[in-house]
């Protein structure tokens, strides 16, 4: 692999792998780009955005050097719009919208994005300001993406909003979960600043249930919004799970994200058992961290796997490698307690389950082992049930069970938004779906307050 | 390989493509290196008094980041000494004997002052002489450039002049500001002009910085109105050189001039009257090596018309084009719109909706979007087809007429006639 010829890695080096990857577009190539910009009317791309941002007109905004109008059409419409920018699929979303995909090539609208709402970073403009007070209390657990998006609502809209976050700082996924080569820290940060700067207080280091209880919330707030997102990664049930070595691709990530670097990996070989987003980010982490080979298994083929099309490019250009139909079976260690290597059997796809995906099967007797010095586990996440459930709330499995319509749960003072939703067929896992669904549960919240007599 | 010879009146060059009097045509070292990339011929920069210049002297207009739309500038004639000039101009002439070089000349008004004028720059062996009525700003102050071409009287009787002492056939480069430029060209014609040129630059200010409030350019804080050309011109030139040509008082050659950026500009101009063009901005933007495409794709479009030579398509368009009222009023052409092509960005619509003839309607069908154009309403502008990003998404198409042709003119003939 490209990135640790050397076993010996300097912080330094290590820093520089987890730079962020892409440069922003200097001036002329966003003037030339956005001049591409058709203007459309009716614009795809806009019905494509979650959020809904008037992507034409921030682009025809930062052609005229109306950079301030640009960043505050961006983020008008999406809070977290400078992570957004770096995140979304756009491939899946806006820029796979454009009407150019038919004639010559999409416009680059994330980078773009990404050109408008840097200029709001780097001037600090405050754009938006907090709302006439209206003497009404939000409690919103989780300072993530959906959290923070339904805070500045709410905060515009003149509520007196507080969040409660377990973490030392706020973000959420934005901080402790996207790998800071795509979403550098600065990024998210600033994003929190600006929701603070409206007036809205972030109590970090404050895990609901532990700190303050669900009731005690319940009775100080006229409404709560539950944003908590999902927990870390599951057991695989395999054997060797408690080995030195074994790693819960989250918690991997989240450790990038933490100052230091780890040596730990350098010139390791490196199995991660998945193949979803977070299993490309914990590879592609592990190569930056210096390993000398990175395999991700799959027990199904490349066309099931989740991750993006543009992530599993760039996990092979990162130079990771795919083994598909390959299911790990029992994780082995050497007599110190130290991973060594991964018993994995061949799989083949069988008749589809439930999702509709076709079930892989195991092929008798083809068990292998392959030799790696780490195993990182990528296989989804858990739910916070527990905290769920402290809240009275009803769920099906985990995924809190709400009114689309309405973003209500099974209490009718408490709204849920973001990845605690995300499951069982409802929602998406995306970033910009949480901050939608962030602000459509603030909406909520402020209609009822507007209309009180309509509310049962 | 069509021959690309032209003869201006009595003025040869290898090709149509001429560098106008400006900037790049300052010294014989850059009339030299024009040939040399393939230029056939030069106006050199206007030969008079010497002058002063100022710094600070061009500015360009961009329009959705495209540079150099327009251009503007207030430099002023040749401020070298006119020794010195008409020494390089016949070292280049004697290097390049088959090239046009043409002394673009301006002084005062006065018939000695052109005499003497005349005979020192045809003694070193130019081609032509090109008269400059068209400067628009600095010497017009003076009483020169565009404030004798905007009089009539003056271009004649200047023309007149020129004449009696030029042995050299005879340009008369016309101001674009003014009413009506064939009342200049027909003075011109009258006092002997052999050819026209036009157009001259425009009266114009580029801009004013939105942080400085300065004018753009400005110098040391004060602007003047330069003259405007290049691309964004050309539309203005063309109509100039076409009522010109199509003018039978203005029996002469005309050597277009205005915004040409390449050949098919070139070949418009030539075929709306024009014998050859001259060419400033685009070389400013580009440098001399451009004139390669020009004369390549003249060429291979003379080519694929099958006309032998560039003076075959001189004037070709010039019959068609005529007054508003000898157009037919029963031409009918409406919008069409093809689906499978169109991107559906729905420029189309808005425009139409918005500021046409609200005749494009957008509908979906089985879940795709699509336009269509209620033919009854489409009163044929030509927008939707304009704003239109693909090609051949909207197709204007002709649509019979029951009604035999009749033009405006036409029809008050018949009023009249029915009303006697």
């Amino acid at each position: 692999m490209a990135l640790n010829q050397e076993n010996t890695m300097s912080q330094q080096q290590l820093k520089r792998n987890f730079m962020e990857l892409t440069s922003r577009m200097t001036k002329s190539e966003a003037i030339e780009e956005s001049n591409r910009c058709l203007y459309c009317y009716d614009a795809p791309c806009i019905k494509a955005c979650p959020t809904s941002i008037q992507i034409p007109n921030f682009i025809k905004k930062i052609a005229s050097g109306n950079m301030k109008g640009s960043a505050t059409t961006i983020l008008e419409a999406n809070p977290i719009g400078a992570s957004c920018a770096r995140v979304c699929p756009t491939e899946e979303l806006c820029e796979g919208a454009c009407v150019l995909n038919s004639s010559t090539k999409p416009i680059k609208i994330g980078e773009l994005q990404r050109y408008a709402t840097d200029w709001a970073v780097e001037t600090n403009a405050q754009l938006f300001k907090q709302g006439q007070s209206n003497g009404q209390k939000v409690a919103i657990i989780g300072a993530g993406p959906a959290g923070l998006s339904a805070a500045r609502e709410l905060s515009r809209f003149g509520y007196q909003v507080t969040i409660f976050e377990a973490e030392s700082k706020a973000g959420g996924l934005g901080s402790y979960g996207i790998v800071s080569f795509r979403l550098p820290n600065e990024v998210v940060d600033w994003e929190v600043e600006q929701i603070e700067k409206l007036g809205v207080e972030i109590k970090t280091n404050t895990t609901v249930g532990v700190d303050i209880s669900a009731e005690e919330i319940l009775e100080q707030y006229d409404s709560v919004i539950l944003a908590v997102g999902m927990g870390a990664v599951p057991n695989l049930g395999i054997e060797g799970e408690d080995l030195d070595g074994v790693h819960d691709a989250i918690e991997f990530v989240r450790k990038t994200k933490m100052g230091t670097l780890t040596k730990d990996i350098v010139g390791k070989r490196v199995a991660v058992i998945g193949a979803g987003n977070t299993a490309i980010d914990g590879a592609t982490c592990a190569v930056r961290l210096g390993a000398d080979n990175v395999q991700i298994l799959y027990r199904r083929t490349q066309k099931e796997m989740t991750a993006y099309k543009f992530e599993y490019e760039f996990a092979k250009q990162d130079g990771v490698e795919f083994k598909w139909l390959t299911a790990p079976k029992k994780i082995i260690g050497n007599e110190s307690g130290e991973v060594v290597g991964i018993e994995c059997t061949k799989m083949k796809l069988g008749e589809a389950g439930a999702d509709g995906r076709q079930r892989p099967e195991e092929i008798e007797g083809s068990n292998f082992i392959i030799e790696v010095d780490a195993v990182i586990k990528a296989i989804g996440q858990t739910r916070f049930v527990t905290l769920i459930e402290a809240f009275g709330l009803q769920h099906t499995n985990g995924v809190v069970d709400i009114d689309e319509a309405t973003m209500q749960t099974s209490n009718d003072k408490v709204f849920a938004c973001g990845d605690v939703v995300f499951g069982n067929g409802q929602g998406e896992a995306m970033v910009v779906t949480a901050v939608q669904q962030g602000k459509d549960a603030a909406y909520k919240i402020y209609e009822r307050l507007r209309k009180p007599s309509e509310i049962a | 390989m069509a021959d690309l010879r032209i003869d201006l009146a009595g003025i040869k060059s290898p090709n149509p493509f001429w560098l106008a009097s400006a900037p790049p045509t300052n010294s014989g070292y850059q009339v030299q290196r024009a040939f040399e990339a393939g230029w056939g011929g030069a106006v050199w920069k206007t030969l008079g008094d010497p002058i002063l210049n100022v710094s600070s002297r061009f500015a360009a207009v961009s329009f959705n980041g495209q540079r150099v739309a327009g251009f503007n500038n207030i430099e002023l004639i040749t401020d070298r000494p006119l020794e010195v000039n008409l020494q390089e101009i016949y070292e280049t002439k004697k290097r390049f004997p088959h090239h046009a070089i043409i002394a673009s000349l301006m002084v005062e008004p006065k018939q000695e002052k052109w005499h003497e004028i005349v005979k020192r720059v045809e003694d070193v062996g130019v081609d032509g002489l090109e008269l400059n009525f068209g400067c628009p700003h600095g010497m017009a102050e003076r009483g020169m450039g565009s404030a004798s071409g905007q009089v009539p009287e003056l271009v004649e009787k200047q023309t007149y002049w020129v004449k009696e002492a030029a042995k050299t056939p005879v340009i008369v480069k016309l101001t674009p500001n003014i009413t009506d430029i064939t009342a200049t060209a027909e003075a011109a014609t009258r006092g002997g002009a052999d050819a026209v040129s036009m157009i001259n630059t425009i009266n114009s200010l580029a801009g004013v910085d939105l942080d400085t409030w300065n004018t753009v350019p400005h110098v040391a804080g004060k602007g003047a109105h330069g003259g405007y050309c290049g691309p964004a011109v050309k539309p203005i030139a063309l109509n100039m050189v076409a009522e010109c040509a199509r003018n039978p008082l203005i029996n002469v050659p005309i050597s277009g001039i205005g915004g040409i950026s390449n050949w098919q500009d070139a070949a418009e101009f030539i075929l709306m009257g024009a014998t050859g063009v001259q060419v400033c901005t685009a070389a400013m933007h580009h440098g001399f090596s451009i004139v390669e495409d020009m004369i390549d794709g003249l060429n291979n479009y003379l080519d694929d018309k099958g006309i032998a030579s560039v003076m075959d398509l001189v004037g070709r368009s010039v019959s068609r084009y005529s007054n508003w009222g000898d157009l037919d009023l029963n031409y009918k052409i409406v919008a069409e719109i093809n689906n499978d092509v169109c991107i559906n960005c729905n420029k189309c619509h808005i425009a139409c909706e918005d500021t046409s003839h609200q005749c494009i309607d957008l509908y979906s069908e089985d879940g795709r979007p699509m336009l269509k154009v209620r033919e009854e309403d489409c009163v044929g502008c030509n927008l939707c087809s304009i704003v239109c990003p693909v090609d051949g998404a909207i197709t204007m198409v002709e649509r019979k007429s029951s009604i035999p042709p009749m033009t405006w003119n036409e029809r008050q003939t018949l009023i009249s006639s029915l009303s006697k």
